[in-house]
């Protein structure tokens, strides 16, 4: 084997040993989030510096684009590209005030990852149990996790007791626009009005 | 009269919905999908729901906020009992559903809960390894006989249904329901209509209890809460009525590919 063929060889074992080195497996990127959420919860900070805190976190490990245009349903494909700018914008400020502050309500919650079920090469479902407390019970949330990129898993759906967060979400967006002749501007204002009380 | 008008009822939904015996799963599946069932009568849903909404700030949230402070095995026991009232329907549907098994498993339960368990106060049947008690009710055997939902309806009081499920609830009283039987329907000397009310009372503080800090999560995050308590109603009812666990969302990925492709 000549000088170069060896040299290409070494890159590409290389770059595979580091692609594979650098893949994560959904599970794990479930429980490490978990972690990360539970310890801000358990810290002894002000409420909103905790939504401050998982805000960062919701950036990098949630799909927010991706639900976001999800949760138009078919409106998206009527909207141009300045409406879907500005819509991507105003839904992340939605997303991640409600998200941030539903998961403050909690205080040092116990999430225990224990399966996963590998739906195709892009999903996931990842399951998970909440620890019931005195006032509440257990709680099965499954984690769907989309793994197109291995290296960079992302969220896309929380489903609670097998009720889908982003379905939800979906199916409220639609109400909003039917109940307002589909006018996406009603949507804008909507969540604008969310993000700033 | 009110026999004529039941059947009547029940017989314009049957043909309404056109009733498939034979259909399979996935049929079921498309038949409960919760965006397509319809709000035909929105407006006057939407009215309900501010009055149901308004009921439970002045009712069943006070009480709920108390209820749940009790002790979890007080807590447990209500619910326990309660879901042992509620396997006297489960089992004829059980029936209907052409599930013997489980309705042998469930009449088992029921006996074994109600004598040893103290009026079902403890889950005899799950400690020594009964399977988990899944709830059946005559608008989830509606649906498995190929009846659609119909329309979404918000009732009074009761909250969220449909009007296959609102209709099929009247059976309850039209002799599917052996409580209400043994309560208001006949005079026994054992029990009265106070009993079965005040179950069903407690039942609907038992479920605000179990989902307080949901439901108030719920509501203040919402852009429209009438709309996310719709869906998630109709989510839980397809759920049920295919006696799955699997996550059903995962079975429409349409809308998902679509962004991938983009």
């Amino acid at each position: 084997m000549s000088i170069k063929k060896k040299v290409l060889a070494l890159i590409i074992l290389f770059t595979l040993n580091f692609n594979s080195i650098q893949a994560i497996e959904p599970d794990v990127f479930v429980q490490s989030t978990v972690n990360r959420a539970s310890q801000i919860l358990s810290k002894n900070i002000s409420k909103d510096e905790k939504m401050k805190q998982l805000e960062i976190i919701a950036k990098e490990t949630v799909d927010i684009i991706g639900i976001g245009f999800y949760s138009l349903g078919s409106k998206r494909k009527e909207l141009d590209n300045n409406q879907k700018k500005k819509y991507s914008k105003l839904f992340e400020e939605y997303f991640l005030k409600s998200f941030s502050s539903r998961l403050a309500e909690y205080t040092n919650p116990e999430i225990e990852v224990n399966n996963k079920e590998v739906l195709s090469e892009n999903y996931t479902i990842v399951s998970s149990v909440l620890s019931g407390t005195s006032e509440r019970p257990e709680v099965k949330i499954d984690w769907r996790v989309y793994t197109k990129d291995t290296k960079n898993p992302l969220i896309r759906d929380l489903i609670i007791e097998g009720l889908s967060l982003a379905r939800t979400q979906k199916e409220e967006f639609s109400s909003i626009l039917n109940s307002n002749d589909g006018d996406i501007n009603v949507l804008f204002e909507t969540l604008e009005e969310f993000s700033k009380n | 009269m009110f026999k004529k008008l039941i059947f009547i009822s029940l017989s314009a939904i049957l043909i309404a919905f056109n009733v498939n015996a034979g259909s399979d799963g996935e049929l079921i599946l498309k038949k409960n999908q919760p965006a397509d069932v319809k709000d035909c009568f929105e407006k006057l849903n939407r009215v309900t729901f501010a009055f149901n909404q308004a009921l439970d700030g002045v009712v069943f949230k006070p009480v709920a906020s108390v209820y749940k402070k009790l002790p979890s095995p007080i807590k447990s026991g209500v619910g326990n009992s309660l879901d042992n009232l509620s396997s006297l329907v489960t089992i004829p549907n059980n029936i209907l559903q052409g599930d013997l098994k489980k309705a042998g498993i469930n009449t088992g339960r029921f006996i074994i809960n109600t004598t040893v368990g103290i009026l079902g106060f403890i889950d005899v049947a799950q400690h020594i390894g009964f399977s988990e008690y899944e709830k059946e009710d005559y608008g989830q055997s509606l649906a498995k006989l190929g009846v659609g939902p119909g329309c979404y309806l918000v009732l009074p009081v009761l909250g969220p249904s449909t009007v296959r499920d609102t209709t099929a609830s009247f059976v309850n009283f039209m002799g599917g329901d052996a409580w209400y039987n043994v309560t208001v329907k006949n005079d026994t000397q054992y029990f009265t209509d106070i009993d079965y009310y005040s179950s069903r009372l407690t039942s609907g503080i038992d479920f605000r209890a179990k989902n307080y800090d949901s439901i108030e999560n719920l509501e203040k995050n919402s852009l429209d809460f009438y709309a996310s308590v719709k869906s998630l109603y109709l989510q839980d009812r397809q759920q049920k009525i295919l006696n799955t666990n699997t996550v059903v969302d995962t079975q429409d990925d349409s809308d998902w590919e679509e962004i991938e492709n983009k």
